[in-house]
């Protein structure tokens, strides 16, 4: 009996104002979580540690790794999972393919005839102006009008319980071979939690991105060659390049095994030289192709824009894609969204600053200390000043860097970033989570792969979550509707019944012993 | 396939094979040391260091523990077991995508288990380990045969496999050839290739040097035999390009095995020992020939290419 309080006594712990994705108050669940606080209340907290080894013992088997500053290391997996509810998942994943819709009509308009200039929705200077901006993209248009083949849209809930974007990926989103592995390992080490609930499955992502690209390809083609193009082995994500390859059945290529001759793309094989018609390439554009972008790129294929330019081969996700992750632009999109789709966006922005404004500037310089401060084209959480944490230096040296490019700078409102009961050191207590759902676009709609990426700060009160930054995850359970009866097992019973087996055949053990 | 692909499942194949090997080679080498109350410490290591290729300038003598450290648990060579086991580990990395999760995940729990059982080892001999080696070995080469598609990929590691074994088993005879008092003596050789049953139900002259020679090298239906192994790659390099010339074969791995083969199938057994350097000699420069003609032919190396900006000189 004393284990029960033990546990439950540190799992509502949580004194911060951020919204708490377990409890509603202390000691009370959320109804979704009713049965999961239940199930993990019965048991004793080292049996929770031992199942916690469990999972990290699976995935150094499995050698589910990622490279963090040089060095592979298994990711950690958080024994708590995180719930969501079917009715806040349609609200999410709707969101998500709206935002997706908007984003794809954006890039092919910027990067064609440039509709939304002409109209004054966003100044043409910032979108020239950005880093991830791209030349080399104009007229290397895709097929099937797909640049976003895969979207890696962060969301954070605040304070109050509201969705809200945190920021946009759409050049090469990474994490979903976690969201697969996740799962496999929890399900064998939990499977009694699986049965109290009803999880919508994850494992036919690679399925779905197989069809996407398959329907990306040049359509003269009835028999596309799809392979998949890693920086190699050194790569962070290596892993998931590998597990996508191996799920999707195809070929994981790096850029030496790729040649370009008469813009068409050839890999090197056992029987000479075979065509190549889909690439969903993992490496940035930067280094894809020593011929348009950095010439010393050892890891790309030289002369492979001016194939797709010619529209033999498919890059996926498009060249050029970045402009969308650029962060000064995503304070346009829900613009996007209103211009582009005559709707209103279904889930909003945290609150941003564009420093280009003078009086903004002043203003958000002026308290520095209470905003969040990020580079326009970072990455993984890198060249982030979290206002309320930093110390005086640093507030000022990024004043200064604000001043001298404010182009490059964004202030966002610091978002207290829900937290979630996680198994750390000492118990189990609130962590700040965020989530990282995956979209696939095939051309006719966009699907989300239900749940996602919850990413979570392992340090007490930390808000960046990035794996990078030595966060682990936790897995994403979006749970059905439970209205829906369930049919199967009578149907199966019924199929049984009609079903003769003829009976095993008999060994030969025991024969002579009499 | 993928060039690049073929050569790491080749590699695969010949590194799984050489772990297995060694740990067989070293076992019945230090079982020979604690048995012989005659032997000779120093000798007995260099012939073994002799037999696996390895120079040894200095004059020091050598011992049983720097013997073990260079061909067992050094992973920085990549002839010893660690090292052979980390370089499959390492082409199995590049190859993910095709060899199954189960083999995947075998060789992974393999390699971090290794320092493990090489502390055990240090304190209690090294039995253990070798034994550890050569179940891994037969646990890797179940599930490549039942788990992957018997197609391009698998030949060029049933490839990579049966030249290795060749090699292996060749130089494990020529430790007899080179200096029959610091060898095992021929039975700990069957003993070493897992062959005693197998050879006793051939023949019973069992203490016949000649009968045991004649099996490692020419039997035709024991698994670890040259002939047995050089059948086998000449069926992989067919599969992987069937030839339809009525002619001979432009084949330069194919044309190097059928002349070892021819030379081993139409031998008179009893002149074996006498020839016995010689044909070891002539198999361990055909393990060499096919090696080259295989990787000329289909590993196609590319290197990497620099581009540099216009007049950037």
């Amino acid at each position: 009996m004393a284990s029960v309080t033990q546990v439950s006594m540190v799992f509502d712990d949580d004194s911060s104002a951020a919204w708490n994705e377990m409890f509603s108050a202390p000691g009370s669940p959320r109804p979704i979580y009713e049965r999961l606080f239940a199930e993990l209340g019965r048991y004793q907290p080292a049996e929770l540690r031992q199942r916690s080894e469990q999972l990290s013992h699976t995935f150094s088997e499995r050698g589910v790794t990622f490279a963090h500053s040089g060095e592979e290391r298994p990711f950690p997996l958080d024994v708590v999972p995180r719930l969501i509810g079917a009715m806040e998942w349609d609200h999410l994943s709707r969101g998500i393919g709206q935002r997706v819709h908007a984003l794809e009509a954006f890039l092919a308009d910027i990067y064609g005839e440039g509709r939304i200039f002409a109209e004054g929705v966003i100044p043409r200077s910032v979108v020239t102006s950005s880093p991830y901006f791209c030349r080399p993209a104009f007229a290397v248009d895709p097929p099937n009008g797909v640049r976003i083949t895969v979207a890696g849209i962060d969301i954070v809930r605040d304070e109050i319980g509201n969705f809200r974007v945190l920021e946009d990926n759409v050049r090469i989103p990474s994490g979903v071979s976690y969201v697969i592995e996740n799962r496999r390992a929890m399900t064998q080490t939990f499977a009694s939690l699986f049965s109290d609930h009803r999880v919508h499955p994850v494992d036919s992502y690679p399925a779905h991105l197989f069809t996407a690209l398959r329907a990306a390809a040049p359509p003269n083609q009835s028999d596309p060659v799809i392979v998949v193009l890693s920086p190699g082995v050194h790569n962070a994500a290596y892993f998931e390049h590998v597990l996508l390859a191996r799920m999707m059945g195809v070929e994981l290529v790096e850029g030496r095994d790729l040649l370009c001759r008469s813009n068409h793309v050839y890999m090197r094989t056992t029987n000479g030289e075979r065509p190549v018609h889909v690439i969903y390439r993992r490496v940035d554009d930067d280094w894809l192709d020593p011929l348009q972008f950095l010439p010393d790129s050892t890891i790309g294929v030289a002369g492979l824009v001016n194939c797709a330019r010619s529209g033999n081969v498919v890059i996926s996700n498009g060249i050029g894609n970045g402009v969308a992750d650029d962060k000064l632009v995503y304070t346009y999109v829900p613009e996007f969204i209103r211009f582009y789709l005559s709707e209103e966006p279904l889930i909003e922005n945290v609150e941003t600053y564009r420093l280009e404004d003078d009086d903004v500037r002043h203003e958000v310089l002026g308290s520095l200390a209470s905003y969040v401060v990020k580079p326009v084209d970072s990455s993984g959480g890198k060249g982030i000043i979290i206002g309320p944490q930093a110390d005086e230096k640093t507030l000022a040296k990024t004043a200064e860097a604000v001043t001298e490019s404010p182009r490059n700078w964004i202030a966002q409102r610091t978002v207290s970033l829900s937290t979630h009961p996680t198994l750390v050191d000492d118990g189990v207590s609130p962590r700040h989570i965020d989530l990282r759902p995956f979209a696939v676009n095939d051309g006719e709609e966009v699907w989300v792969l239900p749940g996602g990426l919850t990413r979570v700060a392992l340090g007490e009160g930390e808000l960046v979550v990035n794996s990078s930054r030595g966060g682990g995850s936790k897995d994403t359970w979006v749970l059905t509707d439970e209205s829906i009866p369930l049919s199967e097992s009578r149907v199966i019973k019924q199929r049984l019944r009609n079903f003769n087996f003829s009976p095993r055949q008999d060994g030969n053990v025991g024969r002579g012993d009499q | 396939m993928l060039s690049r692909l073929a050569e790491s499942l080749y590699w695969i194949g010949r590194y799984l094979e050489r772990s297995d090997d060694t740990a067989r080679i070293v076992d019945s080498y230090v079982h020979r040391m604690v048995e012989d109350p005659f032997n000779d410490e120093d000798a007995t290591c260099r012939s073994l260091y002799s037999i696996l290729g390895i120079d040894v300038d200095s004059d020091e003598p050598v011992t049983t523990e720097q013997m073990l450290q260079h061909i067992v648990y050094d992973a920085d060579n990549p002839n010893s077991i660690a090292g052979s086991l980390s370089g499959a580990f390492e082409n199995a990395r590049r190859s993910r995508e095709f060899i199954s999760s189960e083999m995947w995940v075998a060789l992974n729990s393999t390699r971090n288990r290794l320092p493990q059982m090489e502390n055990t080892a240090r304190r209690l001999g090294p039995s253990q380990y070798l034994l550890f080696v050569r179940e891994r070995a037969a646990l890797l080469a179940g599930l490549i045969d039942t788990t992957l598609s018997h197609d391009d990929g698998w030949h060029f590691l049933v490839l990579g496999r049966s030249i290795e074994r060749i090699d292996m088993t060749a130089r494990l005879l020529r430790g007899r050839v080179l200096s029959e008092e610091h060898a095992p003596d021929w039975l700990a050789f069957l003993r070493a290739c897992g062959a005693m049953e197998a050879f006793m139900r051939s023949t019973r002259e069992i203490h016949n040097a000649n009968g045991v020679a004649t099996f490692l090298l020419l039997d035709r239906l024991f698994p670890r035999s040259v002939l047995y192994s050089l059948n086998l790659a000449d069926t992989c390099l067919y599969e992987i390009q069937p030839s339809s010339q009525r002619i001979a074969t432009a084949d330069l791995a194919r044309q190097s095995l059928a002349r070892a083969r021819g030379r081993l199938e139409f031998m008179d057994p009893a002149d074996l020992l006498d020839q016995l350097p010689e044909l070891l000699e002539m198999l361990e420069e055909t393990c060499v020939r096919i090696n080259d003609a295989v990787t000329d032919r289909f590993f196609g190396h590319e290197d990497y290419v620099v581009w540099s900006r216009e007049g950037g000189l």
